[in-house]
C-alpha cells in the first residue's frame, strides 16, 4: 500500500505523541514541582517562562533555581546546568547519523526540543521496527508535546506557588522520571559500572553544598564506566 | 533572597550551553563521520551515569542526611527500580512507585 508524504507525516506524528504520553505521568508533577520552586526562590512568571523555554530541561533548572535561592554563585549554577544536560551530547550523536540529509534549520529545530523523554522513545520505536518512515515526524510528535505539557505545568506551578502541597508524592515523580530512564540506559557491564559509580560517589557526597555531590558522582561514574569499557576492549 | 539578574544570567548562559549539548553532533551530522571508539565509550557512560547521580541520592537520601531504611522514598524507589528493571515499562514504574509512596506517606 502507497501512503502520501503528508498522510504519513501526520500518523508519526501521532504516534509520537501516544509514545510520550504514558511518560507524561512524572513530568506533569515534575513540572509543578519546578514552577512552585521558581516561586519558593523569590520570582515569578518571566523567570518561570526563561527557565522552561530557555534551558527546557526539568532536573537542571529545578537544581539551577535551588542554588539560585541558596544565593550560590552564578558560575555553580551554570556549571551544574551544563553537567546536568551534558547527556544531550550523547543523545545527538545518537541520532546525528540519521539526520544528514535534514536542511539546518530541521536539525536546529530537533536540538531544541530534545529531552530524554523524545530520545527514548525515538530510539526505542526505530530499534523495534527499523522500517519504520516517518521517524523524524514521531520525534517532533513526542518532543513537541513534552514542550506544551512542560510550559503549561510549571507555569501552574508557579500559579499556584506555595498552595502547592509540600507533598513527597509530588516532588517523588522527580527520581522516579529519571530512573525509568536510567534503567534503559545500562546495557552492558560498563554502564552498569558507570551507573554503579555514579549512584555509590553521589550518595556519599550528597551533603556537600552547591550540588557538588551529584557533580562529583557524574564524573566519577562517567570516568569508571570509560576505564572499564577500555579494559573490557582495549 | 536571589537576585533577578543573576537568574537570567543563569537562565541565558545555562540557555545556550545546554542549546550547544543538544545542537553539537546534529550541527555536523551532513558530514557525520564514525566516531573513535574512546570518544564512543565517553559519551555512552554519560547517561547512566549522570542519571544514576540524580536518582539514587534522591531515594536514599532525600534531605541530605543519614539513610534511613525505612523511609517511604527508599521503599517505594526500590520497588520502582525492580519493576523498571524486570519490565522496562516507563508507565508502570512511575505509577507504581508514586501510589507505593502515596500509600506509605498516608500510614505514618
Amino acid at each position: 500500500m502507497v501512503t502520501d508524504p503528508a498522510t504519513s507525516r501526520r500518523r508519526g506524528f501521532r504516534d509520537g505523541m501516544a509514545s510520550v504520553a504514558p511518560l507524561l505521568l512524572g513530568v506533569a508533577p515534575f513540572g509543578i514541582v519546578a514552577g512552585a520552586a521558581v516561586v519558593d526562590a523569590g520570582f515569578h512568571l518571566p523567570e518561570n517562562a526563561g527557565f522552561s523555554m530557555v534551558i527546557f530541561a526539568g532536573a537542571a533548572q529545578l537544581a539551577a533555581i535551588d542554588l539560585l535561592k541558596q544565593d550560590a554563585p552564578a558560575v555553580v549554577a551554570i556549571l551544574t546546568v551544563l553537567v546536568i544536560n551534558a547527556r544531550h551530547i550523547m543523545y545527538s550523536a545518537a541520532l546525528a547519523p540519521s539526520f544528514a540529509a535534514r536542511t539546518m534549520r530541521e536539525r536546529l529545530a530537533a536540538a531544541y526540543v530534545m529531552t530524554d523523554q523524545a530520545f527514548a522513545v525515538t530510539i526505542s520505536r526505530r530499534q523495534a521496527d527499523p522500517s519504520y518512515q516517518p521517524w523524524l515526524a514521531f520525534y517532533f510528535g513526542g518532543a513537541l508535546t513534552l514542550w506544551t505539557v512542560w510550559q503549561i505545568m510549571t507555569s501552574i506551578g508557579v500559579l499556584v506557588g506555595d498552595n502547592v502541597p509540600d507533598s513527597v508524592p509530588l516532588e517523588f515523580a522527580i527520581p522516579l522520571t529519571f530512573m525509568a530512564l536510567l534503567v534503559p540506559s545500562v546495557v552492558d557491564r560498563p554502564t552498569l559500572t558507570a551507573a554503579a559509580t555514579g549512584a555509590a560517589v553521589a550518595t556519599a557526597a550528597a551533603p556537600l553544598p552547591w550540588n557538588l555531590g551529584m557533580l562529583l558522582g557524574s564524573a566519577a561514574g562517567i570516568a569508571a564506566g570509560v576505564v572499564h569499557s577500555l579494559r573490557r576492549n582495549p | 533572597m536571589s537576585d533577578t539578574t543573576t537568574a537570567w544570567v543563569v537562565i541565558v548562559a545555562g540557555g545556550v550551553g545546554t542549546f550547544l549539548t543538544r545542537a553539537s553532533f546534529l550541527f555536523v551530522a551532513h558530514r557525520f563521520t564514525e566516531l573513535p571508539a574512546r570518544v564512543r565509550e565517553g559519551l555512552r557512560m554519560i547517561p547512566p551515569a549522570v542519571l544514576a547521580a540524580l536518582t539514587v541520592p534522591a531515594i536514599l537520601r532525600p534531605g541530605g542526611g543519614a539513610i534511613d531504611l525505612v523511609d517511604a522514598r527508599l521503599v517505594a524507589g526500590l520497588l520502582a527500580l525492580a519493576i523498571a528493571w524486570r519490565t522496562k515499562n516507563l508507565l508502570l514504574t512511575t505509577a507504581v512507585g508514586l501510589a507505593v509512596v502515596t500509600l506509605l506517606e498516608q500510614l505514618s
